[in-house]
């Protein structure tokens, strides 16, 4: 038997979002009925605007959305985002691959990086905002200070965690290094790597909105500042769904990578276990 | 008499424990022909792994050294071959790939790589399963792998360290005849590390008895054997004979009978 016939039974996570998405449909689709059906009878008619119903929020996102300011803004904090996650990441990636190697560089580097954790990164970010300038430049510092640590972390674990008999044997074949790095560091850490990532990803819209709070003229932070300023509820709604979203989707999209990475580690009971070749 | 093709001299091993320097190995002198297939036993811990990390460069001796043709193993080397007791797999890596790993390492052509690994699964009895990830594989068949791996680095030395040691009896005395068969193909030096006696009579050529730790050379025994063996050999009295000698010279080293 090989392995391409049991994917079907039990186990199999490949199915399981599909499988759940009726159910997880079912159950967005109640709570908005008991939103619109609880703001309709219990709230007073002055006192609704405090909770928009989410046909209201339904309408200012259309009319957001076709008007470009949505779309206007998600990109300015999508850019924060994607910039944030490169630079952090690259960063920690370095770093890591440094401290995993090198005992001086992990007894030096250590110690400063726990303690900067410490630091509440939303107590920083007007300091960031003095330094780099109100401008996109802050955004992304504040991004990616938020995804460097779970990345490292992730990485050197990785990387500490290779099995020694498998460094030994590309020590054995008398390896350079970028070759242990190629087709051992790399493949070996890639899990932990993209938990990482994974974590890190929804981390980067909390950093960017929070650098967009302290000061900005666009993003969905921005949107979102702009809302309760002008009591614009719908639309503080309709740009703290677009970030819920937002988080969901790079979530979703790094978990499909992290699953697609890891295809040779897919469970199967009904494979050659026990049988030995003649 | 000229210079031995493998040659173990005054080694001694210790390692730094709790309680002060553990003595792993000691003083511990043999010599391995070119060709040879030698078969280490003795007590769990009196350092026979120590010996083979110490021959496969990975470990640096406290004292003595092994000499590969007149040359000091001080590092890990290509001419070296080592198989763990576990297979130690690349689990990204299918069957085919985890093979071709030292020829890809050794910069070959990817159609001589094709060629060679096609040969070695063969050789090693895993033909059909080469798109298989060590996942699925079963522990006889991973460790066939492994040993398929080392050959293809095409070492002059080939060390096992207990290769067959987690696997249950059936699927071991198999692999064993494998081996054997392996060998008596193209007679590569090899030094075995196993705790089973008949295995190593039935195997090797001379079997190295040590004693319990610190390890040290209790006797060597010559297997007269003729060649080529099988199995079949496991329940003749010749074999029993130097089992149970072997058997004798090893609770004499350590007052334990006990060596499975």
């Amino acid at each position: 038997m090989t392995s391409h016939n049991a994917r079907k039974s039990n186990g199999d996570y490949r199915q399981l979002p599909i499988r759940h998405l009726p159910f997880y449909l079912l159950s967005v689709g109640l709570a908005l009925l008991v939103w619109q059906m609880g703001v309709q009878w219990i709230a007073d008619a002055p006192r609704r605007f405090l909770l928009p119903m989410p046909g209201e929020v339904l309408a200012r996102f259309i009319e957001l959305a076709t008007n470009g300011t949505l779309v206007q803004h998600a990109g300015v904090t999508l850019l924060e985002m994607g910039l944030g996650l490169l630079t952090g990441t690259t960063l920690a990636v370095l770093l890591g691959y440094g401290v995993a190697h090198s005992k001086l560089l992990a007894y030096l580097l250590e110690p400063v990086i726990v303690t900067s954790q410490a630091v509440p990164i939303v107590a920083l970010a007007p300091l960031l905002t003095v330094w780099f300038g109100p401008k996109l430049a802050s955004k992304v510092v504040v991004c990616a200070l938020i995804v460097f640590f779970p990345i490292l972390v992730n990485v050197v674990a990785g990387l500490k965690g290779i099995d020694p008999r498998l460094r030994d044997l590309f020590r054995m074949l008398e390896a350079p290094w970028h070759k242990v790095l190629l087709n051992l560091e790399i493949p070996a850490a890639l899990p932990a790597f993209l938990a990482g990532l994974r974590v890190s990803g929804t981390l980067a819209g909390m950093g960017a909105v929070v650098g967009e709070f302290v000061a900005s003229t666009q993003g969905l932070g921005y949107l979102v500042k702009q809302g309760q300023n002008l009591y614009d509820l719908p639309m503080m709604f309709v740009a703290i769904i677009t970030l819920m979203v937002i988080a969901l989707t790079v979530y979703g999209l790094l978990t499909l990578v992290e699953r697609r990475a890891r295809r040779w580690n897919v469970q199967d009971m009904t494979t050659a276990d026990g049988e030995e070749p003649a | 008499m000229t210079e031995p093709f493998l040659r173990i001299r005054n080694l001694s091993a210790s390692f730094r424990g709790y309680l002060g320097d553990l003595s792993a190995l000691d003083n511990v002198s043999f010599d391995v022909a070119r060709g040879e297939f030698v078969c280490l036993i003795g007590p769990s811990g009196c350092g026979k792994s120590t010996l083979l990390r110490i021959a496969a460069g990975l470990l640096v001796p406290s004292r003595g050294e092994i000499l590969l043709e007149g040359q000091a193993l001080r590092s890990p080397q290509k001419r070296v071959g080592l198989v763990f007791q576990q297979p130690a797999l690349l689990p990204w890596r299918t069957v085919r790939d985890n093979i071709a790993l030292p020829l890809e390492m050794m910069k070959l052509s990817p159609a001589d790589i094709q060629t060679q690994t096609a040969d070695l699964l063969a050789l090693v009895g895993l033909a059909g399963f080469e798109q298989e990830y060590p996942i699925h594989l079963s522990g006889g068949m991973a460790q066939r792998t492994a040993l398929a791996r080392a050959l293809a680095q095409n070492p002059e030395v080939l060390l096992l360290d207990e290769p067959f040691g987690a696997l249950d009896a059936l699927t071991r005395e198999r692999m064993a005849a494998e081996l054997l068969h392996i060998w008596e193909r193209d007679q590569r030096t090899v030094l075995m590390v196993t705790h089973s006696v008949e295995e190593a009579v039935l195997l090797a050529d001379r079997v190295v008895v040590l004693s319990a730790r610190p390890g040290h050379v209790v006797e060597i025994v010559e297997v007269t054997l003729p060649r080529p063996r099988s199995p079949a050999l496991l329940t003749t009295p010749e074999l029993q004979r130097l089992a149970g000698h072997l058997r004798e010279a090893l609770s004499g080293g350590n007052g334990d009978t006990s060596v499975s």
